[in-house]
């Protein structure tokens, strides 16, 4: 058995990371007052930008190649999510409206450059190797589940999640943007410019975004092709199963990783063939449903999510 | 007459404005790749409409498009965001397709049943949401995506299992007592897929207006959506308004799924979620949740679906472009402030030279 979860966890592990970025650009957002359920376009994007980049450099520079796509797909990201801010910030549209429009533009848009580009609408590139870290990973129990066979991005990742606690939580542009999704006018009588905060924050969240996308990309999927398989939702799902917290995020994205990996791999494992794939397949949307059920009376959205900044409101 | 007061005009030209803005930002495109815009966009609208087996197939596009632009709308005037319409039409659709396959009713019976199975079991799908929203105070952006997978999943063993086609990826396809097409209505637009399931959108048109508009249970719905607390204080129960809503728009997109896989298309495809789902959001931003306005945004939709096959086999413009032409109105509908602080302007700029 342990056996088992040793061999499942780095696919879990590649399956989360995504994920996680991606939802830790979702909280610098909402936490800031601003709903992005742009995510996913943003991650399309960062996907197409790392797609181009790569399949451009790759023959000339090899596997570095790969990095300038992580980077070009952030700067998309993050100029991409402009839309969004502008709209949503500047001219105080409806945050949801504006948000689906960036998912249905991403979707198109790159499809149709990409046709455009190559004559197809996708792209391959050949994605990151997976390695061992030295000594970590002959460390007892955890060396195996942790250290071995992992990618570089994961630790990139899980760098920027432990940086964005610190700045959500430990600086005072934190504190303005936390205060923002709770009570901008207070923010705003302090002195403290609440648009220019949100445009940071929405601009964040389209960098991770990007970022989420273009590692789907470079780890396990290997191919642009318009699509993220919603996994820019299911990141807005975990930000509001982790109930809008860091370390809520963290586990839910977990979860969400070492469940929906379970039921890809139930097939190879003989413990699991009994159950039936439909089970497997569901159990983590219907667990999900379920901690919701339980928790959610008690949870609370930023107050100030969802609304435009009107500085003359109480 | 409402439609005639200032504000609906000012409305009205602000629509055509952001519908305008889009198809220049798409003929902006065009020019950008390289092809000619004046020949996409009449290509694109011929293939839609030239001929009488065209508007048909316009028309079968639509179809579904009207059923989830109304389940996103009556959810929206609740103030709910129904992103689940895609799973509600493979629910809706699965069950009719189901009874289709297995029932062995005459034919009006057998439709009657299906339609019935859709609308139920799209309606119970998304109620089920509406009431972990009243009763358990869970977001129903996340019950509605978790809805989704679950509903994706269930159908992706369910297919294979009980109704397996020749095809890994369909069901066995429905016979012709079950399909939404007829002979004398293919017959009248030459053979196009045109199916009754434009006379049923139609339909659900006329009543979600008259619901909306001539209802206690509408004025309860709207109530909800625009103050939660106001309207539980004059008496509204605001939970039973939100089971109901969202009962309501499962029922339509379930519905629109039936249109989708027993009318436009003859099986049930597995794996892949029905895009009409989103873009029935987009339809019904584009409406303003109003009915009528889901109709008329979803024929356009369908133009341009329809449309681009046609534009794409003719010039090198990929198909993607209507899409991308759809999202682009989306957002210019979304930044319309800025289009009316536009209007005002020449508006006065006019006034004042006088």
């Amino acid at each position: 058995m342990w056996e088992l979860v040793e061999r499942i966890s780095p696919y879990a592990v590649a399956f989360t990371v995504p994920l996680l970025i991606t939802a830790t650009g979702g909280l610098y957002s909402e936490r800031s007052g601003v709903i992005n359920i742009g995510l996913e376009g943003l991650m399309v994007v960062g996907s197409f930008a790392a797609a181009l980049t790569i399949a451009a450099l790759q023959p000339v520079m090899g596997g570095e190649a790969l990095w300038l796509g992580l980077l070009a797909a952030v700067a998309a990201g993050a100029l991409f999510s402009l839309l969004h801010a502008f709209a949503s910030v500047s001219l105080h549209a409806n945050q949801v409206i504006s948000g689906t429009a960036i998912n249905m533009i991403a979707g198109a848009l790159t499809v149709f450059i990409a046709r455009n580009v190559t004559g197809s609408g996708n792209i391959q590139v050949s994605p990151f190797a997976r390695f061992d870290i030295p000594g970590l990973s002959d460390f007892p129990v955890v060396g195996k589940l942790l250290f071995a066979n992992t990618y570089p991005t994961t630790w990139l990742c899980l760098l920027i999640f432990a940086a964005a606690y610190f700045v959500l939580y430990r600086t005072v542009f934190g504190l303005r943007l936390r205060a923002c999704g709770e009570h901008p006018q207070a923010v705003a009588s302090a002195g403290v410019d609440v648009g220019r905060i949100r445009y940071a924050a929405v601009v964040i969240s389209g960098a991770c975004a990007g970022l989420g996308g273009a590692i789907v990309l470079t780890t396990f999927s290997g191919e642009f092709n318009g699509t993220v398989f919603g996994l820019g939702f299911l990141a807005l799902a975990a930000l509001i199963f982790g109930q809008w917290k860091p370390l809520g995020i963290l586990g839910a994205t977990f979860f969400f990783g070492f469940a929906s990996t379970v039921a890809t791999s139930a097939q190879a494992i003989p413990a699991l063939a009994y159950i039936p794939g439909v089970a497997l397949k569901t159990f983590p949307y219907v667990l999900t449903l379920l901690v919701l059920v339980v928790f959610s009376k008690t949870t609370r959205p930023p107050r100030a999510s969802g609304e435009p900044f009107e500085p003359g409101k109480r | 007459m409402p439609i005639f007061d200032r504000r609906s005009r000012k409305e009205a030209l602000l629509l055509v404005l952001t519908i305008l803005a889009g198809l220049a930002a798409g003929a902006v495109l065009m020019l950008l790749t390289g092809n000619d815009p004046a020949a996409g966009y009449g290509y694109l609208f011929r293939g839609g409409l030239m001929s009488l087996e065209r508007a048909g197939n316009t028309l079968a596009t639509a179809a579904p498009l009207i059923f989830t632009g109304l389940s996103v709308a009556v959810a929206f005037k609740t103030g709910l965001f129904n992103i689940g319409a895609a799973g509600q039409m493979l629910i809706g659709g699965f069950c009719a397709v189901a009874v289709g396959l297995t029932a062995d009713f005459p034919r009006p019976l057998l439709l009657a049943a299906m339609t019935a199975a859709a609308a139920v079991s799209g309606g119970v799908w998304a109620a089920a949401a509406g009431w972990f929203k009243a009763r358990f105070n869970v977001h129903e952006v996340v019950s509605t995506i978790m809805l989704n997978w679950i509903a994706y999943w269930l159908v992706y063993y369910l297919v294979p299992a009980y109704f397996k086609g020749p095809f890994a990826t369909e069901s066995r396809n429905i016979p012709a007592a079950a399909s939404l097409r007829t002979d004398w209505l293919s017959g009248l637009f030459d053979g196009s897929y045109i199916n009754l399931g434009i006379f049923l959108a139609i339909a659900a048109v006329l009543l979600c207006a008259f619901l909306l508009q001539r209802t206690t249970l509408g004025f309860a719905l709207k109530a909800v959506g625009f103050n939660r607390l106001a309207a539980e204080y004059a008496g509204i129960d605001a939970g039973r308004s939100i089971v109901a809503a969202m009962a309501l728009a499962g029922a339509l997109a379930g519905l629109g799924g039936m249109t989708l896989y027993c009318g436009y298309a003859a099986s049930l495809q597995i794996g892949v979620l029905p895009s009409q789902g989103i873009d029935g959001i987009a339809v019904a931003l584009l409406a303003s949740n109003s009915p009528w306005g889901v109709l008329a945004a979803a024929l356009f939709f369908g133009v341009l679906y329809s449309g681009k096959g046609f534009m794409n086999a003719m010039t090198s413009i990929p198909p993607e472009i209507a899409d991308t032409i759809i999202a682009t109105i989306i957002y210019f509908a979304a930044t319309s402030a800025l289009m009316e602080k536009g209007v005002d302007k020449v508006v006065k700029r006019l006034k004042g030279g006088v």
